[in-house]
C-alpha cells in the first residue's frame, strides 16, 4: 500500500502531465476567482456611488439595481457549473492518470 | 385543544424529551396557538432524535465521530453545508432586513452566496485531499505540528465561540418569543438537545440534523412564497408593483428618510424601497463587511470540517455546487419573504415585535396561512418556528463539533499525547468529553450573555476567519515558502487585528455620545412643544389632533433620553476605556484581512524553514491528485 515515504513526489511534480495540470488549473482557477470577486464588489460600489444608474426602471417597477443584484446569483451559479464541468472533464482525468502511475492501488 | 390539562400533558411530553425540568410559560408575543406550536416542535424534534438514535449505532471510531466515516455523498453534504450555514441570522435576519429596508437587505444576502465561489475554487478540494478531521490538520501538514496545532485550535475555538454565542443568545430570544418559554429554559433546551445529537451521534447525527433542517427550511420557504406570489400569476414586476404601492411600505420609507421625504410623492416613496441606501450608509464599511463574508466562509472551521465527511475531492466539489444551489435558491426565495412581509404584515408591525425584523418570516407565514385566528395560519407559524428552532440546533451542533475536534484531536491527541499512540476508543472518549465541555460552555455563555447585543459577534466570527484562518489555509496550500512562522504570525495577528479593531469600533456603546444625543433630544423639545401648544390653542381640529400626537411622541422620547442619561451616570468611556471610537468602521475586514495576509508572508520570510519547503512537492502533488486521500476504511 502507498505511504508518503514510498511515493516519489518530486517525480510527480516533474511529470509533464502534472505540469500541464498545474498550469491549466492555476490560470483557470485564479482567473475565475478574480472575475467573480470583481463582479461581486461592483454591487456595493454601484449601490454606493452609482445610485442614479441603479434607480433606472427597466421592467415595470424593477430597476437596474435589482436586476444587477439578481444577476449576481446567476453569475455565481454559472461560475460553479462552468468550473465543475471543466474540472470533471479535464482536471480529474489528468489527476487520475498521474495517481494511477505513481500510487498504484493495492 | 383548549383544555389546560391536555396542554400541560403535551408540554410535559416535550419537556421529558428534551429537558430535565418543565418549562416555565410566558406570554407569546406573536400570538400563535401555543399547543399547536408545541406539537409541531415535538414532531420535528422527534424526527431528529430518531435519526440520532440510528446514527449513534454507527459511531465507533474517531473518524465516525468527526467525519461520519467519510461516507457522506456530495449531494447530501451540499444540503448539510446549507443546513450548517443558513443560521438564524441569515434565515430570519435577512428576510427581516428586506422587510424593513427593502433593496439593501437583498443586496446583503448576495455576499453570503458569493462566499462559496472561493470555497469551491480554492479551498474545498485541496483541503479534502490533504486533510483529515480539522483545520489544523491542513496547517500542520508541512509545518511544526505542535505550534500550528496549538494556534490553529485556539483560532478554531475563538471563531466558533463568537459564532456560538450569537446563536445561543438568538436561540433564547427566538424560542421565548415563538413558544413562550423563559429565556434561560430556551437556551438550556437548545443546549441539551444539541449535546444529545453530538454526543451520541457525532458527525453522522449532526449531518442528518443539518440535512433535515435545510430540507424543512426550503420547503417552508417554497410554500410561503407560492402562497405570496400566486395571486400575481407569478409575475415579478406585478408582485413588486403591489409592494411599492402599499401605504405601509410608503410610510416606512418616509420615516426612514425623515425630512427629504416631505417633498416626495407616495409613488416615489414606494419606489425608493427598491433602491439602495436605506440601510447601508457607509460604502467602505459595507465593502469591508463584504470582504469578511467572501473570504471568511473559507476559514470557518465548522464549514471546512464538512469537506472531510465526503470520500473524495470530486464529491467535495459536488458538495459546494449543491450547497450553492440550495443557499442561493433560498436567498432568492428570501426576496419574496421579505417584500411579502413588508406588504402583508407591514414594516411597522414587524419592527414592533423585534427591532431587527427577525419575525418577518414567521409573521408572514401566519398571514399567508389565514391570519392569527385561523388554524392553518397558526400551523404555518408553528411550522416556521419549529424550523427556526431546528436551524439553531443544527448550526450549534456543527459549531460544537468543530470546537470539540480542535480540543480533542488537535490539542489532546496532537499536542498533549504527541508521539504516543492513542487508541481509537480513547480518541472517541476524548472527543465526547470535549463535546460535553463545549456544550456546557455554550449553555453558560448563552445565559450569561442574556440581553447583550450579540449581532456584532457573527460579523466578528467572519472577520477573524477571513483575517486569520483564510490567509493561513490559502498560503499553506498555494505558496511554497509558507511555513510555521507565517502560520503562527498570521493566526495571531489576524485574530488580534480583527478583535482589536472591533473593540475600538463604533459597535461598542460610548456613554458620552449616548448622553450627548440624549441631551440634544431634550434641548430640542422646548421649541417643538411651543409649536404644538400654539397648534392646540388654534383650535383647528386636524392640527390639534396632530399636535397632541406629537406631544405624546415627545414625552416618550424625553423619558427614553432621561433614562439613557441616568443609566450612564458619570461614565465617560466605553468598555475599553475610550471616549469615542478609535476606528471609524464597524467591520474590520478591509484592514485586518490584508494585515493577516501580510503577517503570513512576513512571518514565513523571517523564519525560513527548510522542512516546510522540502515538503512542498508532497503537499502540492497530493492536493492536486488526491493520492492517499484519507478514507475511513484506511483507519489512520
Amino acid at each position: 500500500m502507498a505511504t508518503p515515504e514510498n511515493i516519489d513526489w518530486d517525480a510527480i511534480i516533474r511529470d509533464p502531465r502534472f505540469q500541464t495540470l498545474h498550469r491549466r488549473k492555476t490560470l483557470f482557477l485564479w482567473g475565475l476567482m478574480i472575475v467573480s470577486v470583481a463582479y461581486y464588489f461592483l454591487l456595493p460600489v454601484g449601490a454606493a456611488y452609482y445610485q442614479d444608474l441603479f434607480k433606472i426602471k427597466v421592467w415595470g417597477v424593477i430597476n437596474v439595481g435589482l436586476l444587477f443584484a439578481l444577476s449576481e446569483f446567476v453569475v455565481a451559479w454559472a461560475i460553479a457549473v462552468f468550473y465543475s464541468r471543466r474540472a470533471g472533464k479535464e482536471f480529474d482525468q489528468l489527476a487520475a492518470q498521474i495517481a494511477a502511475q505513481y500510487a498504484p492501488k493495492g | 385543544m383548549k383544555n389546560p390539562s391536555k396542554k400541560r400533558l403535551l408540554a410535559a411530553t416535550l419537556a421529558a424529551l428534551v429537558l430535565p425540568c418543565a418549562p416555565a410559560f410566558a406570554q407569546v408575543s406573536t400570538g400563535g396557538n401555543y399547543t399547536l406550536t408545541l406539537a409541531v416542535f415535538a414532531v420535528v424534534i422527534a424526527l431528529t432524535v430518531w435519526v440520532t438514535y440510528i446514527a449513534a449505532k454507527r459511531v465507533r471510531s474517531a473518524s465516525d465521530f468527526y467525519t461520519a466515516g467519510g461516507g457522506v455523498s456530495g449531494f447530501q453534504n451540499g444540503w448539510a453545508i446549507a443546513g450548517d450555514y443558513l443560521s438564524a441570522a441569515s434565515f430570519l435576519g435577512i428576510a427581516g432586513l428586506i422587510s424593513l429596508y427593502g433593496y439593501d437587505g437583498f443586496m446583503y444576502s448576495v455576499g453570503w452566496l458569493v462566499a462559496y465561489i472561493s470555497v469551491l475554487l480554492l479551498i474545498a478540494e485541496p483541503c479534502r485531499n490533504i486533510g483529515r478531521y480539522t483545520l489544523s490538520d491542513i496547517l500542520a501538514y508541512r509545518n511544526d505540528p505542535r505550534k500550528t496545532r496549538i494556534f490553529g485550535a485556539l483560532s478554531t475555538i475563538t471563531v466558533s465561540t463568537f459564532y456560538l454565542t450569537a446563536q445561543m443568545v438568538g436561540a433564547g430570544v427566538l424560542v421565548k418569543a415563538l413558544i413562550g418559554i423563559d429565556y434561560e429554559v430556551s437556551v438550556l433546551c437548545v443546549g441539551v438537545l444539541m449535546l444529545g445529537y453530538v454526543l451520541f451521534g457525532g458527525m453522522v447525527a449532526t449531518t442528518w440534523v443539518q440535512i433535515i433542517k435545510a430540507v424543512l427550511l426550503v420547503c417552508a420557504s417554497i410554500i410561503i412564497v407560492v402562497l405570496v406570489w400566486a395571486p400575481y400569476g407569478f409575475s415579478l414586476p406585478g408582485f413588486l408593483a403591489d409592494v411599492v404601492a402599499d401605504p405601509k411600505v410608503q410610510a416606512r420609507v418616509a420615516s426612514l428618510l425623515g425630512d427629504p421625504a416631505k417633498t416626495m410623492s407616495a409613488t416615489e416613496l414606494g419606489q425608493r424601497f427598491l433602491e439602495p441606501g436605506l440601510y447601508f450608509k457607509a460604502p467602505i464599511d459595507q465593502i469591508s463587511l463584504g470582504m469578511a463574508l467572501v473570504f471568511g466562509t473559507g476559514g470557518l472551521p465548522h464549514i471546512l470540517m464538512r469537506f472531510f465527511t465526503v470520500p473524495s475531492a470530486q464529491q467535495a466539489r459536488k458538495s459546494v455546487v449543491w450547497a450553492m444551489v440550495v443557499i442561493g435558491g433560498f436567498y432568492v426565495l428570501t426576496l419574496f419573504l421579505g417584500f411579502g412581509a413588508a406588504k402583508h404584515v407591514g414594516p411597522a408591525v414587524i419592527a414592533g415585535v423585534d427591532a431587527g425584523g427577525n419575525f418577518a418570516g414567521p409573521l408572514l407565514a401566519q398571514y399567508v396561512g389565514g391570519g392569527p385566528d385561523s388554524f392553518f395560519g397558526n400551523f404555518m407559524l408553528a411550522f416556521v418556528s419549529a424550523v427556526a428552532f431546528a436551524t439553531i440546533v443544527a448550526v450549534v451542533s456543527g459549531l460544537v463539533l468543530a470546537s470539540a475536534s480542535a480540543m480533542a484531536h488537535d490539542l489532546y491527541v496532537g499536542v498533549v499525547r504527541a508521539g504516543k499512540e492513542t487508541s481509537p476508543k480513547a480518541q472517541v472518549t476524548a472527543a465526547r468529553v470535549a463535546t460535553i465541555i463545549f456544550g456546557a460552555m455554550a449553555i453558560l455563555i448563552g445565559i450569561a450573555a442574556k440581553g447583550q447585543n450579540v449581532a456584532v459577534l457573527v460579523g466578528l466570527a467572519f472577520a477573524v476567519a477571513a483575517s486569520a484562518n483564510f490567509p493561513c489555509v490559502l498560503l499553506t496550500l498555494y505558496w511554497k515558502r509558507c511555513n510555521t512562522g507565517g502560520i503562527v504570525a498570521g493566526l495571531l495577528i489576524g485574530t488580534i487585528a480583527a478583535v482589536g479593531l472591533t473593540l475600538v469600533s463604533p459597535n461598542l456603546t460610548y456613554p458620552l455620545a449616548v448622553k450627548a444625543a440624549a441631551h440634544k433630544v431634550l434641548d430640542g423639545q422646548a421649541a417643538k412643544r411651543s409649536t404644538d401648544d400654539e397648534a392646540i390653542a388654534s383650535g383647528d381640529e386636524a392640527a390639534v389632533a396632530k399636535a397632541k400626537k406629537d406631544l405624546a411622541a415627545l414625552d416618550k422620547a424625553a423619558i427614553k433620553a432621561k433614562a439613557d442619561i441616568a443609566k450612564w451616570g458619570d461614565e465617560t468611556t466605553s468598555f475599553m476605556g475610550l471616549e469615542k471610537p478609535a476606528f471609524s468602521l464597524k467591520n474590520p475586514g478591509i484592514i485586518s484581512i490584508p494585515l493577516g495576509f501580510l503577517s503570513v508572508i512576513l512571518g514565513s520570510l523571517l523564519f525560513r524553514d527548510k522542512r516546510a519547503e522540502g515538503m512542498w512537492n508532497e503537499v502540492y502533488a497530493r492536493q492536486n491528485t488526491g493520492i492517499m486521500v484519507s478514507k475511513a476504511s484506511l483507519g489512520h
